[in-house]
Formats: C-alpha cells, sequence, structure tokens
C-alpha cells in the first residue's frame, strides 16, 4: 500500500469510528457532527472531480449541492400531503429514488451550464459558473411554492429501506455508505482511461488535443458527473437538518466546497473528507468560543496556501504520483 | 506518382497587413521527408499550425490522405493520423514518460469514455506504449514523470507519443532544437528509418540534419516558398543562397 492508500484508509477508519466512540461516551452530537463531515466530503468529492482532477474551478457548485437538497425536500413534501408531483405523479419519501431523482436533475442542469461555461477558461470560467449558480438561487428564492426565501421544512426524515433514519447512528451509516461509494466511484475514474485524459487535459490542454482526444467533450461529461455526486451530497444534507433553504444554492456554499478541497488537498481521493474533518471540527470547536470562528479558518487557508500547497494529504502522504 | 499524404494548396493567412503565409503550395509524399527551412520569422511555425489544425487560414485548402481537413479541430485531425511534435516540447508534465505515450495509445484505440479499469494495469496500453518508448531509447526513464526528464528526453518522449499514435505522416517542429551533438546524430538516424512509416514534414535549424535526412526542401521566406527541389538543386539555388543560406552553403 502506498502512504496516501494508508493516510486515506485510517481517515475514512476515523471518521467510522467516532460515531461509536460518542454512543460510548453517551454524546449524540458528536454522530450529527460525523454525519456532517461525511456529507460535506461527499460533495466536495464531486466536486474534486471537476476541479482536482480536471481542473475546472466550478465556483457553482452549490446550484447542483442546492438542487439534490431541494429534490429530496419536495419530493418529500408531496408525499407527506398527497399531493401529485406533476402529471400524476407522486412524492416519495423513499431516500434512494430522492438520490437518484436529485442526481438526474443536478446531471441536466451541468449538461447545460457546462455546454456554455466550458467554451471559457480560467477567470471566466469560475465567474460564468458563479453567474448560473446565482440564478438558481434567485430563482429557489422567488419560487413561493417551496417556501421561497423561508425554505422548506423536511417534516419526517426521508426513508431508507430495513433502517430507523430517524435515529442518529443508522443515518449516520447510510451517509457513511454513500461517501465510500463516491470515493471508489472517485478512486475508479481517477484511474480510468476517462481519468487519464481528464487529468492529461488539466495539465495540458494542447497535448489532449493533439494526440486526437477533444478536451471539450471529456470536460463536459466530468462536470456533469462532479454535479450528479455533489447533488446526492445535497440530498442527504437535506435529510440532515431535515431543512432546505436557498442557502444551500449561495455563493458561499459553493466557496466553502472549494476551500474543504484547498485544505484537504486538491485532486486527492483523501483531500475533501481531509478538509471536511478540519472544517467542521474547527466550526466546532471555535464556534464556541467566538462567533468569528471563520477569521481562523481564514488564516488557516492562507497557511496552507502559502507553506503547504499539498494541503493536509500533501503534508501527510507526500506528493502526488500518477503512474 | 503516387498521391500526397499531406497536400497544401494556395494557403493565405494574414495578421493585419503582415502576409504570414503567402499562397504557399506544399506536398508531402509516400516514404519521404520534406524539410521545411527558412530564416526566423518567415512563418514557419505559423504554416505548421495551420496544417495541425490551431490557427485557421483565410484562405486555400488542406488535404490530408484525401480529404479536406480544413474545417477539423486539432483532435479529429490527430484521430486521422496527423502526429506533431511541438518546437517547445508540450507534454502532460506530471504523468511519467509511459502515461504520456499511454495517452496516445488510448486515443488511437478510440474511446476515452471507459470510467473502470485502471490504466496502469492494462496491458493493451501499457504494452504499445513501452514499445514506443524502446523505440526512441526511452524505456529506462518510462516511470520519470515527463517534467523531471532532460531537454532531450523530452524531444525523444514527443516523437514516441507521435508514434504510439499511429501516425500516417509526422509533423516535426524543430525536433533537434536544443539537443547535443550526440542526440542530433541519434534523432538523424532514426528519422532516417522513420520515414518508410510514415513520411514526415520536417521543420529544422540544423543544416545538417537537413541535409542529410531530406528527399526534397522547401525554402520559406517572408510566409512564401521560394524554391522547392532535391539537397543539390536547393544548395546550388542563387535566391536561396542570396535569401538564407549565404556563404555557409
Amino acid at each position: 500500500m502506498t502512504r496516501e492508500a494508508i493516510v486515506t484508509a485510517v481517515l475514512i477508519a476515523a471518521l467510522l469510528a467516532a460515531p461509536f466512540a460518542a454512543q460510548a461516551i453517551d454524546e449524540p452530537f458528536y454522530i450529527t457532527l460525523a454525519t456532517r463531515i461525511a456529507i460535506l466530503a461527499l460533495a466536495a468529492t464531486g466536486l474534486n472531480i471537476a476541479l482536482g482532477l480536471g481542473g475546472l474551478v466550478s465556483f457553482g457548485h452549490a446550484a447542483f449541492f442546492g438542487i439534490g437538497g431541494y429534490a429530496a425536500g419536495i419530493l418529500a413534501t408531496h408525499a407527506f400531503n398527497g399531493e401529485p408531483l406533476f402529471l400524476g405523479l407522486p412524492g416519495t419519501n423513499d431516500m434512494i429514488v430522492i438520490w437518484i431523482v436529485g442526481a438526474l436533475a443536478a446531471g441536466a442542469a451541468a449538461s447545460l451550464i457546462g455546454l456554455i461555461s466550458l467554451r471559457t477558461s480560467g477567470v471566466y470560467f469560475i465567474m460564468i459558473t458563479l453567474a448560473f449558480a446565482q440564478m438558481v438561487y434567485y430563482f429557489a428564492i422567488s419560487w413561493p411554492a417551496y417556501g421561497g426565501e423561508d425554505g422548506l421544512s423536511i417534516y419526517v426524515r426521508n426513508a431508507f429501506p430495513g433502517a430507523n433514519t430517524l435515529a442518529p447512528m443508522p443515518f449516520f451509516l447510510i451517509c457513511f455508505g454513500v461517501l465510500c461509494t463516491g470515493l471508489a466511484a472517485f478512486r475508479s475514474l481517477m484511474n480510468s482511461r476517462f481519468g487519464a485524459a481528464l487529468q492529461a487535459g488539466r495539465q495540458n490542454e494542447v497535448r489532449l488535443a493533439a494526440v486526437g482526444i477533444a478536451p471539450f467533450t471529456i470536460r463536459l461529461a466530468a462536470f456533469v458527473i462532479s454535479a450528479m455526486l455533489t447533488a446526492v451530497a445535497g440530498a442527504l444534507f437535506a435529510d440532515l437538518n431535515r431543512f432546505v433553504s436557498p442557502s444551500m444554492l449561495s455563493w458561499h456554499m459553493s466557496g466553502e466546497l472549494i476551500v474543504l478541497i484547498i485544505l484537504g488537498g486538491v485532486g486527492r481521493l483523501g483531500g475533501p473528507l481531509a478538509g471536511a474533518a478540519l472544517f467542521v471540527l474547527f466550526e466546532f470547536a471555535l464556534g464556541g468560543i467566538t462567533e468569528r470562528w471563520q477569521l481562523f479558518l481564514g488564516l488557516v487557508l492562507l497557511g496552507v496556501v502559502l507553506f503547504a500547497r499539498g494541503g493536509v494529504m500533501g503534508l501527510l502522504a507526500g506528493r502526488a504520483r500518477h503512474g | 506518382m503516387a498521391e500526397p499524404v499531406l497536400d497544401i494548396r494556395g494557403l493565405k493567412k494574414s495578421f493585419g497587413a503582415l502576409k504570414a503565409t503567402d499562397d504557399v503550395n506544399l506536398d508531402l509524399k509516400p516514404g519521404e521527408i520534406h524539410a521545411l527551412i527558412g530564416p526566423n520569422g518567415a512563418g514557419k511555425s505559423t504554416l505548421i499550425h495551420q496544417i495541425a489544425g490551431t490557427l485557421m487560414p483565410d484562405s486555400g485548402e488542406v488535404r490530408f490522405l484525401g480529404r479536406d481537413v480544413l474545417r477539423m479541430g486539432v483532435a479529429e485531425r490527430a484521430c486521422l493520423g496527423l502526429g506533431r511534435t511541438f518546437q517547445v516540447s508540450s507534454l502532460a508534465p506530471e504523468f511519467s514518460a509511459l502515461r504520456n505515450v499511454m495517452l496516445a495509445v488510448q486515443a488511437r484505440q478510440g474511446s476515452s469514455f471507459r470510467f473502470f479499469r485502471p490504466v496502469m494495469s492494462d496491458r493493451t496500453l501499457t504494452g504499445p506504449a513501452m514499445e514506443a518508448l524502446e523505440r526512441v531509447g526511452l524505456q529506462d526513464r518510462a516511470a520519470i514523470p515527463a517534467a523531471e526528464l532532460s531537454h532531450g528526453e523530452r524531444r525523444q518522449l514527443e516523437i514516441a507519443v507521435a508514434l504510439a499514435l499511429g501516425a500516417r505522416a509526422f509533423l516535426l517542429d524543430e525536433p533537434m532544437a536544443g539537443m547535443g551533438p550526440e542526440g542530433s546524430r541519434a534523432l538523424t538516424a532514426f528519422l532516417h528509418d522513420l520515414r518508410h512509416e510514415a513520411p514526415i514534414l520536417l521543420v529544422e535549424h540544423d543544416m545538417e540534419a537537413v541535409f542529410a535526412l531530406a528527399d526534397r526542401i522547401s525554402v520559406l521566406v517572408y510566409g512564401r516558398v521560394i524554391a522547392t527541389g532535391t539537397v543539390e538543386e536547393i544548395r546550388s539555388d542563387p535566391a536561396v543562397r542570396e535569401a538564407y543560406l549565404g556563404d555557409a552553403a
């Protein structure tokens, strides 16, 4: 096993162990904290496909996170009220159906956004993805049917076959399972032919085209896959809070996802998890002392950018190696 | 006479008042090395860009393997078999030498939309890639990231990538640039045989190599081809001597 694989495995094991330790000392709140880490790590793993592997700095991934969240909220509300959704289709409180619907909706949105924004690069790409996300944000605010600015409550957490999702532990385990699936998908994609083309495009677009692979189609596919994974995290996030609001779609959220990846290690399998753990623990530890904890987060981020470009993974596992 | 592999007719490209490519006619026949020489600023790179597809000519025709490729992008032309190396090495710097070549093998095999099988354990990729590295003598450096290779090794790697692409024509932009005399000689010997695999359009400043290799030479000055002919014809052409070769020839 490489050092990178060991560090990642230890991180995953620690995340799994934490809630059991919390249960043993009767502190169920820590289980929620671990659940939050798992969900944010999943969302950032999605973004890591576009940003880390493809070098596509999307400043609009909150749109996909929020679309996943609203998919959960809207489907659950219709199921709860017994009203058909549209065309006579019912709502649902089945998590698996919700994830699929959320992922498909985000995938469709990402196809459209990607088709336009991937014609640009650099700062323009960042700004266009931000602009699209803001459009979705303002749309949600001005859509009274689903709570508008006030958001939408999910009265009963959605259901998963064979699990009592309202209890913290089973819900954590569901999120953990989805995170592991997401990480496995990321790893497989990274090492595949598709991943090779995507990463080559980040390093040298001219080279990729010169061997006969069009960078645009590769990037569009990556952007869509990336959005779909982030949307599933959004659906889980809505279930965790039992609440969806436009704040899930705001640019702060997009920025937070980027921060997680930079803290953890850009393009690294364990990066988003390391970053999410650091972020949530920081928020918890310092948030109790001062409201201005983000100032300190900013200092940490500054330190990482200036002195530890590879983030936590770079510090623990050394530089990334590509076979 | 054999049908040319690459056929350029009446190509024109201006940047404002500057005629960078001025009614250029050029062809590349099977099995030959056609060298393109000319002083700095003659428009050699601009011409290469138009053949490869990175620049759109104002008018004219570029035919490759009998097909009009003018509307095709870089990737599409590469898929047809136009193997290009760059004047300044252009590789994926973080990828090892082997992975750089594997990318070309993967492109040649068709779809990059495969998401599961790990490339490093895929012998249909590593095998041909290693072969290409062996041909240019880089097999011992296969695991080294391109960024850490020496300048000369990066030039060799570029050629290995073009080989792995299964190119039907090579477009080599100053492959000798920055190579020591030893490396130049080795590369000259290699290119000498490579022409039988696919014809080579060679842009090169190293006159010794050009005279040793070229079946035909075209001389580009101020965007115009002022002469095309065999080494002897070019050496003795008074216009060429005046414009370019000076007393050296």
